[in-house]
């Protein structure tokens, strides 16, 4: 799982408000290289939750973006770009956990792919 | 020449995974038909709902390939081994996808809203008893409760909500879905439908119906218009009814 998965994903049990960021546990964090598009990642930009995006890079391991949401002029920094790609892309949680942040819910990651599945008393 | 499609020896399987059939084959056969188009449509985001065995995603990254190098893949499945085995096939042919195991979209709908490009869906569409629908194994692949309708429609409104502005859909249906109305219905919901590849075997006649956002469309109220003061669903019956005479046309003459 990729971390612009992680983004795009939200805890989906019924009743949950604030079911977003998903909180990791790495316990298998691999890197693959993708090819470098500078057009996707500024297109990506403003629908990524910079908080999220960069707390989650940290857990699994890469903390080089920056905290706080940065401006849209930094777009124009090859160095940004290709660090935003590498977190965004290159990043994949290979075996762990994403755990709902209002109920504690853990939703497994195996073989990189998370289980979404509810429990009836859940839907 | 690298292979435009998924490779059937290097599809990975599963027994409760259902196999890449006539169905997919015609799904895979309307992207083809139309790749040039989807070429020319730069999807950044791809998705497929219901991978299975994962010969239509790995069929659709590698048509569009390296002409589109900007596409990023997800694919679901309720089926936990449907999406182990859906990670076999796209590994094998050397293409990736985000993969989820989940209920059609669950968990991306708040999210991904608006962002998908493309999307395919090959449904459970075969009409079962209710009951059947949604198991957990092999049979949630193809139960698709009354006039198979059950899943195709908690899908279509999912679809919508995840589709961009440019945002296509390319789904598969039976006859006996009713495709002409599933067309009408998503006309009021501001989308033109086409039939991209129908295709009759001895069990079945199968439809692949691509939909888009049709700016002509203008939802007022409840109810879809197109300038001129024509409703869109009249418009689109005017639309459709040369595409559905051949579709129902078999069973025009049976009933004759």
């Amino acid at each position: 799982m990729r971390l612009l998965t992680h983004n795009m994903l939200s805890s989906n049990i019924k009743g949950v408000i604030n079911g977003f960021p998903l909180r990791i546990e790495a316990d298998n964090v691999v890197v693959k290289q993708v090819d470098f598009n500078p057009d996707f990642l500024k297109n990506m930009f403003s629908k990524i939750d910079w908080k999220a995006l960069a707390e989650a890079s940290k857990i699994m391991g890469y903390p080089e973006l920056p905290d706080e949401t940065p401006d849209h002029s930094i777009l124009d920094s090859d160095d940004f770009l290709q660090k935003f790609h590498h977190a965004l892309l290159e990043l994949h949680l290979e075996e762990g956990a994403l755990v709902c942040p209002e109920t504690g819910r853990r939703f497994p990651v195996n073989k990189g792919i998370p289980n979404m599945l509810l429990h009836e008393d859940e839907v | 020449m690298p292979p435009r499609i998924a490779q059937i020896r290097l599809v990975s399987s599963h027994p409760q995974v259902y196999a890449p059939c006539d169905d997919s084959f015609a799904l895979v056969d309307a992207l083809l038909a139309d790749r040039s188009k989807l070429l020319d449509h730069h999807p950044s985001i791809c998705m497929e709902i219901g991978s299975g065995s994962g010969y239509v995603i790995t069929s659709l990254a590698i048509i569009l390939g390296s002409g589109s190098k900007n596409a990023h893949y997800f694919a679901t499945d309720m089926n936990p081994h449907a999406t182990k085995v859906t990670r076999e096939t796209l590994e094998a042919h050397g293409v990736h996808a985000e993969l989820l195991t989940t209920n059609i979209a669950s968990g991306l709908e708040k999210r991904l809203s608006g962002m998908v490009d493309l999307m395919v869906i090959n449904p459970p569409y075969v009409p079962t008893p209710e009951d059947e629908v949604g198991g957990s194994g092999l049979s949630a692949a193809w139960a698709g409760g009354e006039n198979g309708r059950s899943v195709i429609d908690k899908i279509l409104p999912v679809a919508d909500n995840l589709l961009s502005e440019k945002g296509l859909l390319y789904m598969l249906f039976l006859a006996e879905n009713d495709p002409l109305q599933i067309c009408l219905q998503m006309r009021d919901k501001g989308y033109g439908a086409k039939i991209i590849v129908q295709r009759s075997t001895e069990e079945e006649t199968l439809h692949v119906i691509k939909f888009w956002r049709d700016p002509d469309i203008q939802i007022e109220g409840n109810e879809a218009v197109v300038s001129g003061g024509k409703t869109a669903p009249q418009r689109g019956l005017d639309f459709l009814r040369s595409q559905i005479s051949r579709l129902s046309f078999r069973e025009t003459r049976q009933q004759r």
